[in-house]
């Protein structure tokens, strides 16, 4: 039996599982490792800042299906990973970020670098483990990536003492998981689909609402042809946008605060939601009391505690959203259903009517509106690209305006809404698919807090697209200080900004600038086509609002329009 | 999904006898803003077992949300909630009070009275062992309580489910 120090025990681990890239920062506690990780085979991309590295990984993640790691070092190291963990925990993205610490006897004794990542993880991994025993390290990091893709996925963190990594052991290579405690339901229990059936017989305004769990659980063509079947239209939150086919007639829309006109209207009057991998956030319900009035609610989703957590469903089923939609299907096939088609004439052609009022509209007129870059990136790429975003204005415009087909091509922090999130996510996204066209929307507020991640882009010749929809505000913060706040700016009005042409080209990067409307397309095309890392910057409107805007905690069909 | 009336709660639940789980289970409690009225933790006769017992306040749809989510840690094996079991619960108190000279008859009588014993007897204070299900603990402090109880430490409850016959 071959005797391993800890470092190597962890990349041949690391290598059975299939990891081929790391993301990380090295120092003091992991230099052990990084030794290894150098004569190892395995990619590793150097980020600039450690929040950088985590995102990364959550990007590499979506884009790729695989799971992300990260590997940072102690204490500070350690603590600029939290926001990026937390935000994998809120969106269920498996990946394994692994924490240099201090050797064990230190432990405790506030040494350099030394910090309590579990204690502090805690609440926003899926799971965490320090491992005080060598002879442990196999066994976790086989329980780490396990727990961290099964059942709802989720970020799952591994704390590595100095001594540890560098103690030799015998390495057997681990085959399988025993985890008593630990069961995740994949199966959906067959008294209920039947259920679920008898209501979909029953309904006359049925409607979908899809979510994360479904783009996760790779249930999107379950879910199309469910509601092909059905004939039920089809609404997606943030998360489950590209779940359904932006382009298809029973496309809804975006639901909740800033959604469209259709899909919360609709949501109002249904008599059937059946709500898939969702866990009715409050950005989706509003006021939650009077969230689907009408509705008898079927509510599928892998997590226990989604259900019936905010809102009370007539049928709960616990189970993988694809196992649970196909199984579903398969019964349905069996029923009499009757031309569906004629019985949802009334129903559609409502939804037909809300869809005329157009509430998703600008007017181009003689500045730069944020919604027309997003439209003409949407058209010029075909809607083929992977988006991924910031947080707040850019974000909702990149979900509303840009036409989502297919899964995984949009890439955002939307239950955490973590600023920062977007760049940093796009270089994971480009690492993953080096053949695809990866844009970050961004907000000139966001996108200067991982800004530093330009050297990474630039030093793996990563040819990530940014485009600044530049408004010289904190613009939802501004937003809600006009529409709730008399106008009152505080604070988010960001004075100095750099000149991020300037800025691109100081990072060895293409900068472009457009100011007026006619340069948009030009910018985008010359932008888009270039080699390399681009930043575009748009001067847009500065005022410009993400409209419909509902209050926070409001029914959310009490919809601000204009 | 406020429905139902706040009750209080007796969770028993077995998990992974191993360093920071209480502190997971703990801490999904803080982290939500429900108080722990009471806790008790020590090992089955399994090693690798504990066995947690919790008495918490809630309305049947905030606990059925709490036992969901202590079940989805990943260190916990089991979650039962004694509420609607036939169950028996028990706890001890330890009960440090004064012993004026006048009442010390009496504390020996309550004593007998409540089937528990005095295990320790200083010159001020005497310390009273109590065993039972709360009410009973809670009717001795009542009718002890005037002659002035210096301190206590109880367990908080530990419960288990009846045999089913």
């Amino acid at each position: 039996m071959k005797q391993l120090t800890g470092a190597e025990i962890l990349l041949e681990s690391l290598r059975e599982e299939g990891v081929d890239t790391i993301f990380g920062y090295p120092g003091a506690a992991v230099i052990d490792i990084y030794d290894r990780l150098a004569k190892s085979g395995i990619q590793h991309v150097l980020a600039r800042h450690e929040q950088g590295a985590v995102h990364a990984a959550d990007g590499y993640t979506r884009a790729s299906g695989k799971v992300g790691v990260c590997l940072v070092t102690s204490g500070p190291g350690a603590t600029n990973t939290v926001s990026g963990i937390a935000s994998a925990y809120m969106d269920s993205i498996p990946i394994i970020v692994l924490t240099g610490q201090v050797p064990t006897e230190l432990i405790g004794n506030d040494a350099f670098q030394e910090v309590d990542i579990v204690g502090i993880t805690r609440p926003c991994t899926k799971h965490n483990y320090l491992v005080k025993r060598v002879e442990d390290l196999a066994r976790v990091l086989k329980e780490a990536f396990y727990v961290a893709r099964s059942g709802r996925p989720g970020p799952v963190l591994v704390d590595l003492p100095k001594d540890v990594i560098q103690t030799r052991t015998t390495y057997r290579p681990i085959k399988d998981v025993q985890l008593r405690s630990y069961n995740p339901t994949y199966e959906p229990n067959f008294r209920q689909l039947p259920k679920a059936v008898k209501l979909i017989r029953e309904a006359r305004r049925p409607m979908i609402l899809t979510g994360g769990g479904v783009i996760r659980s790779g249930a999107s063509e379950a879910l199309q042809a469910l509601a092909r079947t059905i004939q039920a239209p089809v609404a997606a939150t943030l998360m489950g946008l590209g779940a359904f086919p932006g382009s298809d007639p029973l496309w809804l829309g975006m639901i909740g605060m800033h959604g469209t006109y259709r899909a919360n209207m609709s949501s109002a009057e249904c008599d059937l939601l059946i709500a898939v991998g969702v866990r009715f956030d409050d950005r989706v319900t509003g006021k939650v009391e009077t969230f689907a009035p009408k509705a008898r609610i079927v509510h599928i989703d892998i997590d226990p505690t989604s259900i019936r957590k905010n809102i009370p469903v007539s049928v709960p089923i616990v189970g993988d959203c694809r196992m649970t939609l196909e199984k579903l299907n398969a019964l349905l096939h069996t029923e009499a259903l009757g031309d569906l088609r004629e019985e949802r004439k009334v129903w559609l052609n409502q939804i037909a009517e809300w869809k005329s009022a157009k509430t998703l509209r600008y007017i181009q007129d003689a500045v730069i509106k944020p919604q027309y870059v997003v439209e003409k990136l949407c058209e010029i790429t075909g809607g083929k690209a992977i988006i991924t975003t910031e947080v707040g204005q850019n974000q909702m415009w990149a979900a509303q305006y840009y036409q989502f087909d297919r899964p995984n091509c949009l890439i955002t922090s939307g239950g955490l809404g973590c600023m920062g999130f977007g760049f940093p996510a796009a270089i994971g996204a480009q690492v993953a698919c080096p053949d695809r066209l990866v844009v970050d929307i961004a907000g000139d507020g966001s996108i200067q807090m991982n800004i530093q991640e330009m050297a990474t882009a630039v030093q793996y010749r990563l040819p990530v697209k940014i485009l600044v929809l530049n408004n010289g505000y904190l613009g939802m913060v501004r937003q809600w200080q006009e529409l709730f706040y008399d106008r009152c700016y505080a604070h988010t009005e960001m004075e100095t900004a750099p000149d991020f042409v300037k800025l691109a080209e100081a990072y060895g990067a293409v900068g472009l600038r457009a100011i007026r409307p006619e340069e948009v397309e030009p910018v985008l095309r010359k932008g888009l086509s270039q080699p390399g890392l681009v930043i575009m910057d748009f001067v847009v409107e500065k005022e410009e609002c993400v409209y419909p805007t509902v209050p926070a905690g409001a029914p959310i069909t009490e919809m601000l329009l204009v | 999904m406020e429905n139902g009336q706040r009750k209080r709660h007796i969770l028993s639940m077995l998990v992974d006898n191993q360093p920071g789980v209480l502190s997971r289970v703990a801490g999904f409690f803080s982290g939500r803003g429900f108080n722990i009225d009471s806790l008790c933790v020590s090992e089955t006769t399994d090693p690798l077992v504990s066995r947690i017992t919790l008495v918490a306040m809630g309305d049947m749809a905030v606990l059925e949300q709490i036992k969901k989510q202590l079940n989805k840690l990943i260190n916990v094996i089991k979650v039962m909630d004694f509420t609607e079991v036939e169950h028996v619960q028990r706890e001890t108190a330890l009960v440090k009070v004064r012993a004026k000279p006048e009442h010390r008859a009496e504390i020996l009588r309550m004593a007998d009275i409540f089937r528990s014993r005095v295990v320790d007897v200083g010159s001020e204070y005497y310390t009273v062992e109590i065993t039972g299900d709360e009410g009973k603990v809670n009717a001795f402090l009542k009718l002890i309580k005037h002659m002035g109880i210096k301190e206590i430490a109880r367990t908080g409850l530990v419960a288990l489910a009846r045999e089913k016959k």
